[in-house]
């Protein structure tokens, strides 16, 4: 049982994000309101976002900026450890995420503006009743 | 030149689009040249790509001059050699018949969907072109983005449908993403060629286990694969001619491009048919694809949402040959995303030609169609004997090698879902080829009394549609060297 | 065995393609008049290009050519052979009279659509070709297909509610056994044998267990229901519909005789004689053919549509070539094979005295057709010659045919199938008879016609006398067809 719990708590980065991702899917799934949707949407990219995030993060390590000042004699350690830096990359790769993130985000919105123009409601079960009357 | 063409093939459409967009608020006439030249540099390159490929093998292309594993490169093999070509000429031939429907849809739009329009094709081909698992997450966010907004453009229902499609396809984009973190836990590479040479000595880890199994479950979803394809009927129903010409051909066959791609470069056949033990299972459910697809279509009766369906059994043809972990299995997945996309093109063709003249896909509203419209019927004839399977157009062919790839692997009722699906396709496209071939006034025995001229579609939706329809053809008379040359190249030897 | 001359050609292409290179012109052609004097160049054409291969094969040679490798050992490719120029040449002779006809029938009924019928009877001639030349199964299953699809607007041509359940019918037979069944065999015997090429003594010898053997030639029979084996048979009174052109060559001709050339093609260039013979697979065939014979000869006679009644006539008949073939011995094959010619002559004289028939009184139930004989003498005059023919008696080339299957039998000791050719025959002229003799002599009273000659137009009535006369001329000349087929059982049986 310690051990379980252990290992979950070692873990807990893994955790919160598959939380937040399953929150999200709940909200995707279940929610009614097309907005609220899209919230659960960018609820589960934001979890992936942060898994990545947490998996450069090493215990002890300080940002990835190389740091060795100019002129100070001939014997500044220009040997960089990696062990001591946060892995940058996945950092970086979560910016083009974030990007992608805002722009879906962008585009269910506009969508749902559309949506809510023709049909003067943002429920879906509203809207589909309205469909199935029009046929 | 001739070393820049996989840039060329990305770039080029890249910056045409904000061109376009930028040209369209001078003058919007400057939008269609401008998108034609960027898809005919984008076409010959990947066109002179495949001529390198079949000369040299490979050809590697380091974007920026960084090698990997820290810059991106792009490989292009044998696979994606000749799928690029087929995404790329796609694109050109639907953009031009398309001309005359988007100015007759939304003349006040011209420019923005010029611009939507060509950075889809910049996304699909870099999809297909890169070698680099993070890039392909944002090339395939940029088609996706790109695509609901395409797709949006359409009819009253068009905005829900898209919304519905881009929650799924978001899911499926991040599950890819997901599962590209995994594989960068392990490996500490995100380039495909990098990680296949990691992978092997962790084939018992959980983790790429977990990796794979995520990417797979993302790729169906985005490309509809059972019983991930509730978003894609509507979705494609209520788009815009224009715009379902260009994504229903092309976007489902890219994503089975990726799905293959990740099976046989970035995990090898021995990872994905001797260490997983699902391969059964998956074809199974393909097998329920590809008669559900067929049976869900039979009940549509409407041409549009017919020819969806279709699509969702076509994509159960294509996962299911390529999980059959055979060598003829994997050809006719290959080849048949070749043949699908140009048969795809056909039929949706054939509806923007019919939308275009007729406003209507309803089947009540295609009476007498072969009269008035000869010429698209008969390439809607040619496209539909291509989706049923008759010789010698190509859709026999790759579902020769599926099916001969089902007996190899003893997989009796894949042959028999294809067979199903052959047969049904014989009733769906009879049913409609029916309806188009009687007269609204057929009940009275005729005899000469309708003398409805001929009414056809503009030239310019004409004879890129005729093209299309005659190349299903010799691509069908050329599946030998298709095949010899190009695909047996592209499946590892390993896989037998 | 000795190797077989093979000369490579472009020609049985061309004899393939000639009436599809025709189709433009017709469709852009501006009067009717212009439109079938193509189609005549054609049939013409076609005819000429047939006859210049006779002579090459009547030397015992074979003629190649190959149009592109699509799969692996399989190419699509044609192969003149005895077998596939006996076809070749008994559709392409037809297909030049058809078009007179064809031409009487349809100006004399002022039918609509006539360019797209001229073209698409263009488009079924070239498949009726190519299944002819083909030269392995992939080919053959090509133009069998692309019969099939070129035939349904023809089917159908009267666009009303009739044609269109029976077009729906005929389609659903003729293709769905064919992807449902011939489909998977082929596939079948491609992973068994990895070749589709037709050869002398087949393919799948030594390659399939004998429980499959048996699997596929069930799939194969069935499959190709063009050939009308019961029970897919009902197709072909459905497609009476059509326009009576229509009925005589392609359900007199073309389809049905694609149908059973393909059986025979593949009983003897898939399976062989001898795979069959050994594991006594002739019985099963020949028993299969004799029960159709009958029960389609039984059906005949309780039918009042003249045309309903051919159909049926024709069922019976197909299965007399299946059953020659089945026989699995030399004079029954030859027997089963130029079976294909003659009755083709004569069937297709019945259909279209059945057609003229139509055009002139506008009857179609022999119920109707009391003391027609004095209205129009020639017409039925040429129906009571292909009856003849049809039944099998002198002098006429259906006497010929029928006298190698009774020789065949008794060659194979199958004694009850010489009882099934005798009831049958009688059963023939139980169908046919009447109607001859209530045509011609009938009391005044019951006469439902008057008394004077009233013909159909002459483009009507040539047609039929011609291949009437051909009928007659087969008994006295058929060697043509008997040296073709005797070249044919050569290769077939290595002797």
């Amino acid at each position: 049982m310690t051990d379980l719990v252990s290992t979950i708590i070692a873990k807990y980065n893994y955790w919160i994000y598959i939380t937040l991702m399953m929150i999200g899917l709940y909200a995707m799934i279940a929610k009614n309101n097309l907005i609220k949707k899209i919230v659960g949407m960018s609820m589960f990219q934001t979890a992936i976002i942060l898994f990545y995030v947490s998996i450069g993060v090493k215990k002890g390590a300080t940002i990835p900026i190389l740091e060795y000042s100019h002129g100070h004699g001939h014997d500044t350690q220009l040997v960089v450890h990696a062990a001591d830096y946060v892995n940058p990359l996945p950092h970086v790769l979560m910016l083009t995420a974030i990007v992608v993130g805002v722009a879906t985000l962008g585009v269910a919105l506009a969508l749902s503006i559309r949506i809510y123009d023709r049909y003067n409601t943002l429920e879906e079960d509203e809207i589909l009743t309205q469909i199935r009357e029009e046929k | 030149m001739s070393q820049q063409y996989p840039a060329l093939l990305v770039v080029v459409p890249l910056l045409s689009a904000m061109i376009i967009s930028i040209a369209g608020w001078v003058n919007k006439r400057w939008c269609f040249p401008i998108a034609v030249a960027a898809l005919g540099v984008a076409a010959c390159s990947s066109v002179g790509l495949l001529l390198q490929v079949l000369d040299q093998g490979k050809v590697i292309y380091l974007m920026g001059g960084w090698p990997p594993p820290m810059g991106i490169a792009y490989y292009i093999d044998h696979l994606n050699g000749l799928v690029l070509p087929v995404v790329s000429i796609v694109a050109l031939l639907n953009l031009i018949a398309a001309k005359k429907s988007i100015e007759q849809q939304f003349p006040d739009k011209i420019g923005p969907f010029y611009s939507l329009y060509v950075l889809m094709v910049a996304g699909l081909l870099g999809i297909v072109a890169t070698g680099d698992a993070f890039n392909l997450y944002v090339l395939l966010e940029i088609a996706a983005l790109t695509g609901y907004g395409l797709l949006a453009m359409g009819e009253e229902r068009a905005p829900l449908a898209t919304l519905n499609y881009l929650y799924m396809g978001t899911i499926g984009a991040c599950f890819y993403l997901l599962g590209v973190g995994y594989l960068y836990i392990v490996t500490g590479s995100l380039n495909m060629v990098d990680i296949a040479g990691i992978l092997p000595d962790l084939y018992q880890s959980k983790a790429v286990l977990a990796a794979f199994i995520i990417c797979m479950v993302g790729v169906w979803l985005k490309m509809a694969f059972f019983p991930l394809h509730a978003w894609l009927p509507n979705a494609y129903t209520y788009a815009s001619s224009a715009a379902t010409g260009l994504i229903a051909p092309l976007v489902t066959k890219v994503m089975i491009y990726v799905m293959i791609r990740l099976m046989l470069t970035v995990f090898t056949p021995a990872f994905v048919f001797s260490f997983l033990n699902v391969s059964d299972a998956i074809v199974w459910l393909a097998v329920i694809a590809i008669v559900t697809g067929g049976v869900l279509a039979l009940a549509e009766r409407d041409l549009k949402k017919m020819l969806a369906y279709i699509i969702v059994a076509e994509v159960g043809y294509m996962v299911g040959g390529a999980w059959l972990g055979n060598r003829d299995g994997m050809t006719g997945a290959i080849l048949h995303i070749v043949n699908d996309a140009l048969m795809t093109l056909c039929v949706f063709l054939v509806v923007g030609n019919i939308v275009y003249k007729v406003k209507s896909y309803a089947f009540e509203n295609l009476q007498g169609l072969f009269r008035k419209m000869p010429f698209t019927m008969g390439a809607f004839v040619i496209g539909a004997m291509s989706i049923i399977g008759v010789p010698p157009t190509c859709g026999f062919f790759s579902k020769w090698y599926l099916i001969t790839g089902a007996i190899a692997a003893g997989h009796y009722a894949f042959m028999a879902a294809l067979l199903f699906s052959s047969l049904v396709s014989v009733v769906l496209f009879f049913r409609v080829f029916e309806i188009c071939f009687h007269e609204p006034f057929s009940d009275n025995h005729g005899h000469d009394h309708h003398s409805e001229a001929m009414d056809e579609a503009p030239l310019s939706m004409l004879v890129p549609l005729l093209i299309v329809a005659a190349t299903l053809i010799v691509v069908g008379l050329y599946t030998g060297v298709i095949v010899n040359q190009i695909i047996q190249f592209a499946i590892p030897a390993s896989l037998v | 065995m000795e190797t077989i001359e093979t000369i490579t050609s472009i020609k049985p292409l061309l004899a393939v393609l000639i009436s599809l290179l025709v189709v433009p012109i017709l469709v852009s052609s501006r009067t009717p008049n212009v439109r079938e004097a193509w189609t005549f160049v054609a049939a013409i054409a076609k005819f000429l290009l047939v006859i210049s291969m006779l002579p090459v094969v009547l030397n015992g040679a074979e003629i190649v050519y190959t149009v592109a490798e699509v799969l692996p050992g399989v190419a699509i490719k044609f192969r003149v052979d005895a077998f596939g120029m006996l076809f070749a040449l008994v559709s392409s002779s037809l297909w030049i009279v058809t078009t007179i006809y064809s031409i009487g029938y349809m100006r004399g009924l002022k039918e609509h659509s006539q360019t797209r019928y001229f073209c698409y009877f263009a488009l079924a001639l070239s498949a009726t070709i190519g299944v002819a030349f083909s030269a392995n199964l992939l080919t053959m299953y090509l133009f069998y297909e692309m019969l099939s699809f070129a035939t349904y607007p023809l089917v159908t041509h009267h666009q009303d509610r009739e044609a269109r359940s029976s077009g729906r019918k005929y389609l659903l037979y003729i293709v769905g056994t064919s992807i449902a069944f011939v489909l998977p065999a082929m596939m079948i015997s491609y992973s068994l044998a990895g070749t589709l090429e037709f050869s002398g003594q087949g393919f799948l010898a030594g390659t399939s267990s004998k429980e499959v053997t048996i699997l596929l030639l069930v799939l194969f029979l069935f499959g190709f229901a063009k050939a009308g084996i019961m029970p897919f048979h009902s197709w072909l009174p459905a497609a009476m519909v059509a326009p009576t052109p229509v009925s005589a060559l392609l359900h007199a001709v073309a389809v049905v005789k694609v149908g059973v050339f393909s059986i025979v093609r593949v009983l003897t260039g898939v399976f062989g004689t001898d795979l069959l013979l050994s594991l006594n697979l002739g019985t099963f065939i020949v028993y299969l053919a004799s029960f159709t014979i009958l029960v389609g000869s039984l059906i005949a006679l309780s039918q009042d549509g003249l045309k309903r009644r051919l159909a049926f006539s024709t069922i019976a008949q197909l299965s007399y070539i299946v059953l020659g073939v089945g026989l699995l011995s030399p004079k029954g094959i030859t027997g089963g094979v130029v079976h294909i010619a003659m009755h083709a002559f004569g069937k297709i004289t019945l259909f279209m005295c059945a057609g003229a028939i139509f055009v002139a009184t506008g009857k179609k139930n022999i119920s109707e057709m009391v003391g027609i004989g004095r209205r129009m003498p020639i017409t039925m005059t040429a129906f009571f010659i292909a009856s003849l023919s049809i039944i099998g008696l002198p002098p006429c080339g259906g006497f010929l045919s029928k006298w190698y299957l009774v020789l065949g039998s008794l060659e194979a000791h199958q004694m009850p199938i010489l009882f099934v050719l005798l009831t049958s025959s009688l059963l023939n002229a139980a169908y046919f008879m009447p109607i001859v003799y209530k045509a011609f002599f009938c009391t005044p009273q019951e006469a439902m016609f008057e008394n004077t000659v009233q013909e159909a137009p002459l483009f009507c009535v040539v047609p039929l006398v011609i291949t009437a006369i051909i009928s007659i001329i087969l008994f006295f000349y058929p060697q043509p067809f008997f040296r073709l087929a005797d070249i044919m059982v050569r290769n077939i049986t290595g002797m």
